[in-house]
Formats: structure tokens, sequence, C-alpha cells
């Protein structure tokens, strides 16, 4: 555990000199600061920032994180050859990337919000909201890209995958659960819909900021599972606990493939 | 030329009660008065005698008044029903109550019981009254020519069954319902057969079923009231010429919950109301020749839900930010106006610079159609997928309706 | 000191190693020759740990090497490093020094020796492969390590450099130190090594001294020597597959 926090504490110094990172900054900086600045209406600003972390989130922490693991193939050498746990390695790396790239973006959407927003306990909340779930899907989607990195010894492979990964979770998947529930319309759809939502881990954080930005909508549907699941607290934790789950499910796999990895 | 009618009115009542005071006395009840009740006091007083009941707890409901008598509480009387029988029953023209506190007005299935009941009289005054845990708070049947002012009316029962109205108008005209508060009863203000009703600067919220349940109330205005958190909102039916200005629709949710319902209402108008945080912000269902203008409508589920059955209404001048839905229907045919509104989603641009945009804005998404046909679809809400069909709809129209559109909106807001 | 058994690595189907029997002694500088693939690098990179048996043992100091913790006695100097782009060598070094826990002073030779006080302070990502293979052979002796792992120690770098670090591995040896190294120069390896194991295909062909490689087949110096056992192993194949 100490040699865990002494890898992220190098590789934090390593990664946040990074130009990338920087550039990952200053685009939460420039994009908040202009929706501050020309959205007008905070929630307005809140709902095309939500847009926003739900894309580029997982798409910067796909790509990324999958770049940063075959870059670092020489140095995963060396570090193991040093004294080091291959888990503590494989751990420290990715909370490096994770909490870099969470630091960049909440840098990025916190000082325009507090210079330009109108913080109340109302917005606060939902921005709150917005923060959180943009840090579980960095931590999720860069733990997967690592699984990709690990499982795919071709560079250009594992990068393809890490794109296809990001794409069907962004569109793909929502299209299918669209066009499914369209076609079973006679059905009751509330509990499969739920589920299939939990299945994907950008849906899950969509769900849980819609619980606070568009409740007046989601309370105006009939069906009590959906009445239950949004009317209370047990939604967003059942919401917070599956993305938990998607931030353990791919690391631990990742780790465990990792381990018995030749390098 | 209404206005004024209204006003000659009520000066000549006015006079005439002035006239009466002449002549009238003062009657005093309490502890260490000559009368220890109001039923003795009733009996002593003549028409237009004032009747002054000192602070402390009396349960001699229910009180009959059948005399133009005042009567007002010092230092907070209050009167308890017992929850078995009705507050004051008023039978007599010219009635005052005002400052008292009536609790506990029994439950029944098949009597309306009342706090205060007033029937087929005119020229009362209702006012500064606490109201508790009353089944019916205010009662008027057949009363004209008066008005409900400053009650506080507050009940606490859970079954809609178990539970009447905050103010019950039936079958009158001329009356003023003013700054009152209602809170917790089946629908909050109730208007049926109501003619030239005002209703102004009320609150109206928690009530189980209705903030204002209102009906074959024709030429009736009601102006600044604040509507919250109803079980189903506001609803405004089967009436012609109403006016509704600058009120307040806000935190009304639920499956069948609506800031505004207009259900067959036609040549009406609805203009400077904010319409906060509904389900629904206002739902009309054939409904005609109605102007919805300079309304804000923020962070609704639905702001407009327009039934096809509901024709030539205009909607102009409004501002539509943060809304889950900006416009629902169920049909491709509209025969509806939409013009000069301001839409945040709009995305068009204004290259003569003369505030609209230059291409029209469709307000109904192709996801609003998908929602209303298979309801779970409303979990995509703001997902990719859903915003990328919408974008291509919104390019090659084919099931939303055409000619739905606003064909100038502003490009700012109105402020 | 390390004592290996009954060894095999499977890529796969590829036999990359089998039935490998070999130990390396303290005081010896083992050279591990062959030709390309004929799993040099495989066998290193068991001994490490960074790549994983097929079955077979591996013993450090009579222990197997499970775990992590009989790595902090080996100094590992890989043929190719690589390290994080915007650290600078100095806390590279730190870093390692952080991890490791080690108190103790460090040895500070090669870097004084190749003259990298200079360098410690520059981003790793502006320095030149020359350069960046001197810090790799510091890093391997920086903290007195009881065996040292060397592939190709002296590749891209300069005559003077590699010098140095041939001296360093002697003297370092003559302290007591076991050394193993592959190396394609077959001059660094006659100058370095008492002890030389040959590998093709997988398996141990030869395993004695360079001396007794030469003596076997007559031949002078190393280099000549190694080629000869080459070529009598492809021709033995040749029949053989014929």
């Amino acid at each position: 555990m100490e040699t865990i926090l002494k890898i992220i504490k190098y590789q934090l110094r390593d990664v946040l000199r990074s130009k990338w990172l920087i550039a990952y900054l200053l685009f939460f900086l420039l994009l908040t600061y202009g929706l501050f600045r020309f959205a007008g209406d905070d929630s307005r600003v809140i709902i095309s920032l939500m847009n926003v972390v739900l894309i580029i989130i997982p798409l910067v922490s796909c790509i990324y994180g999958t770049i940063y693991f075959y870059n670092s193939k020489e140095f995963i050498l060396f570090m193991l050859s040093q004294p080091i746990e291959r888990s503590t390695l494989y751990t420290g790396m990715w909370l490096s990337i994770a909490i870099s790239l969470s630091v960049s973006f909440i840098i990025g959407i916190t000082v325009p919000y507090l210079l330009l927003g109108q913080v109340n306990v109302q917005n606060l909340y939902t921005f709150a909201l917005l923060a959180a779930s943009g840090i579980l899907l960095t931590f999720i989607f860069s733990s997967a890209a690592f699984l990709v990195a690990v499982t795919n010894s071709d560079k250009a492979r594992g990068f393809g995958i890490s794109l296809l990964l990001w794409l069907f979770y962004a569109v793909v998947f929502d299209g299918i659960i669209l066009f499914t529930m369209i076609s079973f319309n006679d059905y009751p759809l509330e509990t499969p819909a739920l589920i299939a939502t939990l299945l994907n881990p950008i849906d899950s954080a969509r769900v849980l900021i819609l619980l606070k930005l568009d409740i007046s909508a989601l309370m105006g549907y009939t069906g009590a599972v959906f009445q239950k699941f949004f009317g209370n607290m047990l939604g967003i934790l059942i919401a917070i606990f599956s993305l938990i789950l998607w931030i353990a499910l791919p690391f631990v796999t990742g780790l465990k493939l990792f381990k018995g990895k030749d390098l | 030329m209404l206005t004024a009618l209204k006003i000659f009115f009520f000066c000549f009542f006015f006079l005439f009660a002035n006239l009466n005071y002449v002549f009238a006395k003062d009657i005093f009840v309490g502890k260490g008065e000559k009368h220890l009740t109001a039923a003795s006091a009733l009996k002593a007083a003549e028409d237009g005698d004032r009747i002054f009941i000192k602070g402390g707890y009396y349960s001699e409901c229910p009180i009959i008044i059948d005399k133009s008598v005042s009567i007002i509480g010092i230092d907070n009387p209050v009167f308890d029903a017992l929850s078995k029988d009705e507050g004051f029953i008023i039978r007599a023209d010219n009635v005052t109550i005002k400052g008292i506190t009536i609790q506990n007005s029994g439950i029944s299935y098949i009597e309306d019981k009342a706090a205060v009941k007033l029937e087929s009289v005119s020229n009362c005054v209702i006012e500064e009254n606490i109201l508790l845990n009353n089944f019916f708070g205010i009662y008027l049947s057949k009363v004209s020519n008066s008005a409900v002012k400053k009650n506080r009316i507050k009940a606490s029962n859970l079954k809609e069954t178990a539970s009447g109205n905050g103010i019950h108008l039936w079958n009158s005209n001329n009356i003023i319902i003013e700054n009152n508060s209602i809170e917790g009863h089946r629908d909050g203000i109730y208007f049926e057969f109501v003619k030239k009703g005002e209703i102004k600067s009320n609150i109206s919220y928690k009530n189980l079923r209705y903030g204002l349940h209102f009906m074959f109330s024709d030429s009736c205005y009601y102006a600044g009231n604040t509507f919250k958190e109803n079980g189903a909102g506001v609803a405004v039916m089967y009436t012609k010429k109403v006016t509704m200005t600058d009120n307040l629709f806000v935190d009304n949710w639920g499956s069948a919950s609506y800031g505004l319902l207009l259900k067959e209402i036609s040549d009406s108008e609805v203009y400077g109301n904010k319409f906060t945080r509904n389900t629904i912000g206002l739902y009309s269902e054939g409904s005609n020749r109605v102007k919805i203008y300079r309304n804000d409508f923020n962070q609704n589920g639905w702001a407009v839900r327009l039934m096809a059955n509901s024709v030539d209404n205009v909607f102009s001048k409004n501002n539509f930010i943060g809304n889950s839905f900006d416009v629902a229907t169920n049909s491709q045919q509209h025969y509806n106006k939409f013009i000069n509104n301001y839409w945040d989603n709009y995305k068009g641009y204004d290259l003569n610079k003369d505030g609209k945009g230059d291409i029209p804005f469709r307000p109904v998404r192709l996801y609003s159609m998908i929602v209303a046909n298979t309801p779970t679809a409303l979990i995509f809400l703001r997902s990719l997928f859903v915003d990328v069909l919408d974008v291509a709809e919104r390019a090659l129209p084919s099931i939303t309706p055409k000619t739905l559109t606003d064909e100038a909106p502003l490009m700012r807001k109105r402020l | 000191m390390i004592e290996i058994n009954n060894l095999h690595k499977n890529f796969g189907k590829l036999k990359a190693l089998s039935d490998i029997d070999v130990t390396f002694k303290k005081g010896d500088i083992t050279a591990i020759v062959g030709p390309n693939g004929s799993g040099k690098t495989t066998l290193i990179k068991i001994i490490l740990g960074l790549v994983r048996r097929t079955s077979g043992t591996i013993r450090y100091n009579g222990k197997d090497i499970n775990g992590c913790s009989y790595r902090s006695d080996i100094g590992y100097m890989p043929q190719s490093p690589n390290y994080p782009d915007n650290l600078n060598a100095a806390e590279l070094i730190e870093m390692l020094k952080d991890i490791r826990g080690k108190k103790e002073s460090l040895d500070l030779e090669l870097i004084e020796l190749f003259q990298l006080s200079g360098e410690m302070k520059k981003s790793i990502r502006n320095l030149s492969g020359g350069t960046k293979q001197k810090i790799n052979a510091a890093i391997a002796f920086l903290f007195n390590p009881a065996l040292l792992i060397l592939d190709e120690p002296t590749a891209a770098l300069d005559p003077i450099s590699s010098s140095y670090l041939k001296d360093k591995i002697l003297k370092e040896n003559h302290n007591g130190k076991a050394v193993i190294l592959t190396s394609h120069n077959m001059y660094d390896i006659q100058e370095l090594s008492n002890d030389i194991v040959f590998l093709m295909e997988g398996k141990i062909f030869f395993r004695g001294s360079p001396n007794q490689l030469m003596n076997r087949n007559g031949y002078e110096n190393l280099e000549r020597a190694v080629a000869g056992l080459m070529k009598e192993l492809f021709d033995g194949n040749d029949s053989k597959n014929n």
C-alpha cells in the first residue's frame, strides 16, 4: 500500500507535466468558461457540460489510458525488475492516470464555475453530482483502457478496440436498447430498461444526473418501478453502486491478467 | 366596464353597511362578559351589530348566523367543531367573520361539512381567519358579491376522500378570493359555475389534488397566485373567457400532474405566468383560440403538451429554458401557431440582425414522439444517441409535425 | 545463488525454453550466449519474474522466487530502457530510493565515471540514447546488488564508457557479486566472463569456461569457437531433419 502511494507520487509528477494532460485541462477550462460566459443560464451550462462529460471523459480516458500503458512498456519492465509487486505497479499506474485526468477535469470546470457561476445550494448539488460522475467515468474508462492494453499486445489493435469500446458505450448500446424497446413496446419494459442502463456506465452516470436535472420529466412516467427508482434515494444508490462495480470489474480483471502476463 | 360596475356595487354596499352601523351596537363575548357564548350573543343581536369575541376556547359549534352581523375575534378565539359538526353556517346577508380560528369540522361522506359555510347569501366578508384541520374550509354556495381574504387554511389529511376543498365555490358570482393561503386540502380552491370571480395573490400548495380546480366558470380572472407542489397542479376546464396572468406554477410533479391544464377552454388568455419544474408545464386539450404569451417555461419535464384537438391557439414571446422537452404532441397535423418565442435549444443564426432567427425552429423532437409511444424510452433522455436521432429528424422531418414550427424564434431570451 | 531446475517455457505452441537446468554462483560472471531467438532474454526475464515460467523451479538462495522481495538483491540493466518522459534522472533515482526504502549510501561511482551529474536534472525525454544507457547502467549498480543481470551492457556505449563499465563489472565481481550478462560482442565476453551458457532453440548445448569452449574445437578466440558451435549444431539439425 505504501509502495502504491510512492509510485503514484512519482507517476503523478510525470503525468501532470505531460502536454496532453495540460491540453485536457485547458479544454475544460475554456469550454466551461465559454459556457458560463455565453450560455447565460446556469442550468443551461450544466446541461451542456453534462453532454461533454458523458462523451469526452470516456473517450479521453479510453484513449489516453491505452496510449499511456503501451508507452510505458519498457518502464513497466524496468519497474518490475525492482522489488515491486506487479499488482502494486498496476494499481499505482492506473490510479495515477485516473487521478491526474480527474484533477485536470475538476480544476477545468471548477475554476470558471467559482468565478462566473452563481454558487447556491441547488446548483452546487447538481454541479457536485456532475463532477462526481465525471470522476467515476474517468476511473471506469481508464481501468477499461488498461484492461484492453493488457489483453492486446499489438498497439494499433488495442487502440482500435479502445475506440470501439467507447463508441459502443457512448452511442451504439443506447441505439440497440432503444430499438429493442420500441419493438417490444407491448411488454412491461421498466425493469429491463433499468437493468440495461446499469449495464452501461455512461447510462448509469447519465441517469444519476437526470435524477437531479430532469426529475420533473422522470416523475411523469407512470410505471411503478420507475417511480420507485426515481422517487427516492434508491435510484441514486443503485446508480452509484453500479458505477463502482464498473470500476472494480475491469480493474480486477486487468490486474489478474497483468499478474500472469509475460512482459 | 365590468370593473367599473364592480366598483360601483362595492361602494354601494359599503355605504349601506355604514349606514347600518349608525344604529348598531357592539356586543362582547368571553370570560367576564355578559355573554359567554357566541350563540347567546347572536340571540341578543340585531342586524348591523358587531359581536366581539375575546380570546378563548369555544366548543359550541355549529353556530348558525341568521342576522346581518359582524363577528370579530379579539386575541384569537378558537372555535372547535370537535370533528363532528360544522363551524359557522351563514344564512344572512351582510355577515363578516374576521380574526377567528376555526378547527376540526367533521369529515363526512354525505355532507360537505365546512369551517365556514355560506348558503344563498350576498355581501359577506370572510377575512383574516385561521382554519385548521377542517374537512372543507370556506364553502360558498349560491353566494354573490362577497369576499374571502387573508385567511390561512390548512389541513393535513392524507386521503383525498377524507379531505374537502380549502375554498369551495359553487354557483356563485362576483366573488373575490384574495391573499389566502391554502395548504393540504383536496383542492386548494374550487370553482364550479362561478361568474365574474377573481382569484388574486393566493398561495395554494401541497393540496392533494388540484391547487385550483376550475370548471364552467366563464369570465373569471386569476392573477398573481402561486400554485406549488399540488398533486395534479391546476385544472381549468369547460370555460370561456378566462384570464390567467402573473401566476406561478411550480413543482407540480407526478404522472398526471401539470402546472396548468387547459381542457376545453376557449377565447382565453394566459400571459406573464411562470411555469417552473412541473412534470408538464401547460397541457392543452380541446382548447381553442387561447392566447399564450410572455410566459416563462423553466425546467419543466414537458414545457407544453398540446393535443391535436386544440386549434387556433397562439404561443408567442414565451421563454423556453432548460425543459426536458419543449413541446410534445400526439399528431402530425397541427393548427396552432408558435411565433417569436425564445427556445434555448434553438441553434439557428440571425444574419439580418433583427433579433429573430432566420431558420424556423421545430420544438417537437422525434424523441418526444418515441417517448409518447414507448414511455420507458424516457430513460434515454439526454443520451448522445437520442440527440443524434433528433438532429437527423430536424434535418429531414418525417415523423414530427411539419407545420408545428416557430418561423421566427427569438435569438435572445425575452426579458 | 540461483538454481534453476527442469525449467520449461512455452509461448503458446512455441517452446521457448525446455528442460533448463543451470545454476549461477556467487563470484561468477556468466555469459548467456546464443543466436537470436535462442531464449537468452526469456531466461533472464524468467529469473527477474518478468516472464512467467510454464514449469520448473527457480530458487534464489534456496527459496523459490515467488513474490518480489528477492529482486532487491538484483541490479538489472535492460537492453532498451525507457523511463517516464517528464521525470529527470535525479527524480528517477529518488523514486527508486524511496520505493526500496534504502537509507545506506548508494554506489555513485558510475555516475561520476560517466560524468552524469550535469544530466541529472534534464528531462529524460531530451537525453541521447547513449546517455540513457549510461543512466541505465548506473542505476543497475546503484543499490550494491548481490546479483547483476546485464542485457547487452556495452551496446550503444562509446569505447571509453564501455571500458569504464567493464572495469566496474570486474571490480564488483571481485567484491563477490554474481553477474549474468548477455552480449553479441564475444570479445567483451572473453574479457569479462569465466563461465558460458550456450543456448540454442531453448536448450543448453554447452556449459563451461571460455577456455573449455575454445579448446573443444581448437579455436583461438571465443567468437570463432561460438560460431563453430552454432554451425555444428545447425548442420546437426539439418542432417536430423533430412
